[in-house]
């Protein structure tokens, strides 16, 4: 479950921080922040690898108007915060619940950094209480 | 019954294919693939990066010129050619793909491998038949319209039909002229070059390259370079929306398929008999675990009206039950392996959250062990969830085999509630009254109502999303102008000046 270290607000209404993260999510993100520099996250949805947190460059999936900042993620070892993203229409159906972002062994999917690691993002959720 | 062994026509490893052979990674570096039949590797493919992919596309723009200048009739005898050397080998290329992806080989000796040949006989008969246009604007003025292939075009293939949705992108694209970089999905990289060893020679070198490798490192040289005419990609919305975000800074067209939560509507006259309509459609419900769910149009909402709910429901969980997983190579087994890992534990963790969420459980709800070499593999139960369309079971694609089952009160609240959904790639319609299945297939917002069928995938229906699903439309002929610039010609047959000037 859950041991990150929190999230800022992003959920009006939600006790519970909307995205946390697990140790070993925490873990990757340093690393992944030492080989690419400052990160960000956008929750993706559909086919395929959908529901899988993407995790890129800082900047590199441009967010606008049809996108929530769920969460600026703080962690030790990493100099800025981590933004979190999911778009306004997904949000609106998940909203009931909180993300914990854990890691798995994977193959991959999309454009995500870690993909190349042989692990995978991967995203839990708890209902929001 | 048969059990297909575990194919051995695999390469140790395969490079990239570029210009016509085979071709080391700039980098020196490979990634293991595993079958999900077992987890074990059983082949190393190239992990490609940008180096190779601008190798790839100097390759294609070499060889885009000559392809687009040669005749439809020879680009359709060599189409015809390919799906002839498929059909000669139609079984070697199913267990190949069901090693690759975990698909039970019944499937892939039914469907994938037979709609793939069909695919390419189909654009090599559609380029044959396509014409341009002639306007005649006035007495002395014409407007010609030619297609004109685009050039060259990136590919991003999924892993869920590693052979069909590469056919289904390769076929137009090389029927219309184009030469193509073709990035295969690093979970299931393999099965395309066994492929391509039965085909390549067929295909001047150049016309078709295949880049292997991760998203982020292969996949994102080949999307954002300006040296694309056009990117087709299916897969999720984040990347699908990267991929149009790279587009836009080059001013290029993109067609994206980025999947559903397709419903599945029972009305109550499917059960006004125990006939042969009803068994099809409780074959309709349990489509849901057709290509162990990972399929984008995947039946994984049930919506069956109040009148014969329960009754329905309770021949469909039988239904479901009687589904035989095991072995993929044994024709006998209905569900296999899910892909990867990561996508088992993405199932997993829906169940997790369809049970907190308060859904019932009818049937299924766990990994499936199937013990010996298998264990190592990535097994789902076929799962019946009972709940709420306001879940995120409801909403969410899952990709494996969970269908979410809830009710409806008449036709209104049927299409009400299909709708309900960010998505809309398909649908099934079920009744015995041709105007509700009208009334219903017109009122819902999908770019596919299968009536009275599902899952089919015939060459000449189109296939493509409406709202978030995506752009464009696979599968019909109409993807040909997908894949084409329109050339007009205007021109006059007037010797008389204007006299502007």
């Amino acid at each position: 479950m859950s041991a990150g270290p929190g999230a800022a607000p992003g959920s009006p209404g939600a006790a519970a921080p909307p995205v946390t993260l697990t140790p070993a999510a925490a873990e990757l993100i340093r690393s992944l922040r030492g080989q690419h520099g400052p990160l960000m996250f956008h929750q993706s949805g559909g086919c395929c690898d959908g529901s899988a947190p993407m995790c890129y460059p800082a900047g590199e999936f441009r967010t606008g108007g049809s996108d929530v900042l769920l969460a600026s993620l703080v962690l030790d070892g990493v100099p800025e915060p981590v933004e979190f993203w999911i778009s306004v229409s997904q949000w609106a159906l998940w909203k009931h619940t909180t993300l914990t972002v854990d890691v798995v062994p994977g193959r991959g999917s999309g454009f995500s950094l870690e993909a190349p690691e042989g692990v995978r993002f991967l995203i839990r959720s708890q209902l929001a209480t | 019954m048969t059990r297909y062994d575990a194919p051995t026509h695999w390469q140790s490893r395969y490079d990239h294919f570029i210009g016509g052979e085979y071709v080391k990674p700039h980098h020196g570096r490979y990634f293991e693939n595993p079958t999900p039949v077992t987890g074990q590797t059983f082949c190393e493919v190239a992990r490609g990066t940008a180096e190779d992919v601008e190798r790839a596309l100097d390759a294609a723009h070499g060889a885009a010129d000559a392809w687009g200048r040669t005749s439809v009739a020879e680009r359709s005898l060599i189409l015809n050619r390919i799906a002839d050397r498929m059909q000669e080998n139609l079984e070697s290329l199913a267990v190949a793909e069901t090693w690759e992806n975990g698909k039970p080989v019944r499937e892939s000796l039914a469907a994938d491998i037979p709609l793939a040949i069909d695919h390419f006989r189909y654009f090599a008969g559609a380029i044959r038949a396509q014409e341009g246009t002639l306007g005649e604007i006035d007495d002395d003025t014409v407007a010609y319209h030619f297609h004109e292939p685009l050039g060259v075009v990136g590919q991003i293939i999924p892993w869920n039909f590693p052979i069909l949705m590469a056919t289904w992108k390769l076929a137009p694209a090389l029927a219309a002229g184009n030469a193509v970089v073709l990035k295969p999905a690093e979970q299931t990289p393999a099965s395309i070059h066994y492929w391509l060893s039965l085909v390549a020679d067929l295909l001047p070198p150049g016309v078709l390259n295949i880049v292997n490798g991760f998203g982020v490192e292969a996949g994102k040289p080949l999307a954002s370079s300006p040296r694309v005419a056009k990117v087709a990609f299916t897969g999720e919305t984040t990347t699908g929306r990267l991929i149009m975000q790279y587009a836009s800074e080059n001013i290029k067209p993109v067609t994206l398929e980025l999947g559903g939560k397709s419903p599945n509507i029972f009305f109550d006259d499917v059960s006004s008999s125990r006939d042969d309509f009803f068994d099809k459609a409780l074959e309709g419900f349990t489509m849901f675990a057709l290509n162990s769910g990972e399929v984008c149009t995947c039946p994984s909402r049930a919506l069956i009206q109040q009148g014969h709910y329960s009754d329905f429901l309770a021949a469909a969980v039988e239904r479901t039950n009687a589904v035989v997983q095991g072995h993929p190579l044994d024709t006998d087994t209905m569900i296999g392996a899910q892909a990867s890992n990561d996508q088992l534990e993405k199932i997993l963790s829906y169940l997790d959250i369809g049970r907190q969420e308060g859904a019932r459980v009818l049937t299924g709800g766990s990994r499936a062990d199937l013990g010996g070499d298998l264990s190592g593999g990535y097994y789902v139960e076929p799962t019946i969830f009972e709940g709420d369309n306001s879940m995120r079971i409801f909403q969410e694609e899952i990709f494996g085999p969970v269908v979410s089952v809830t009710s409806f009160a008449d036709l209104d609240d049927a299409v009400k509630i299909a709708n309900d959904t960010l998505y809309g790639l398909g649908a099934g319609v079920w009744t015995r009254d041709m105007n509700t299945a009208y009334r219903a297939g017109r009122s819902i917002q999908a770019g596919r109502v299968w009536t009275n069928c599902y899952h089919a995938y015939p060459a000449h229906a189109a296939f493509g999303g409406y709202k978030q699903s995506g752009i464009g439309r696979e599968n019909h002929k109409m993807m040909l102008e997908h894949y084409q610039q329109t050339k007009n010609l205007l021109v006059s047959y007037s010797t008389k000046k204007l006299g502007f000037f």
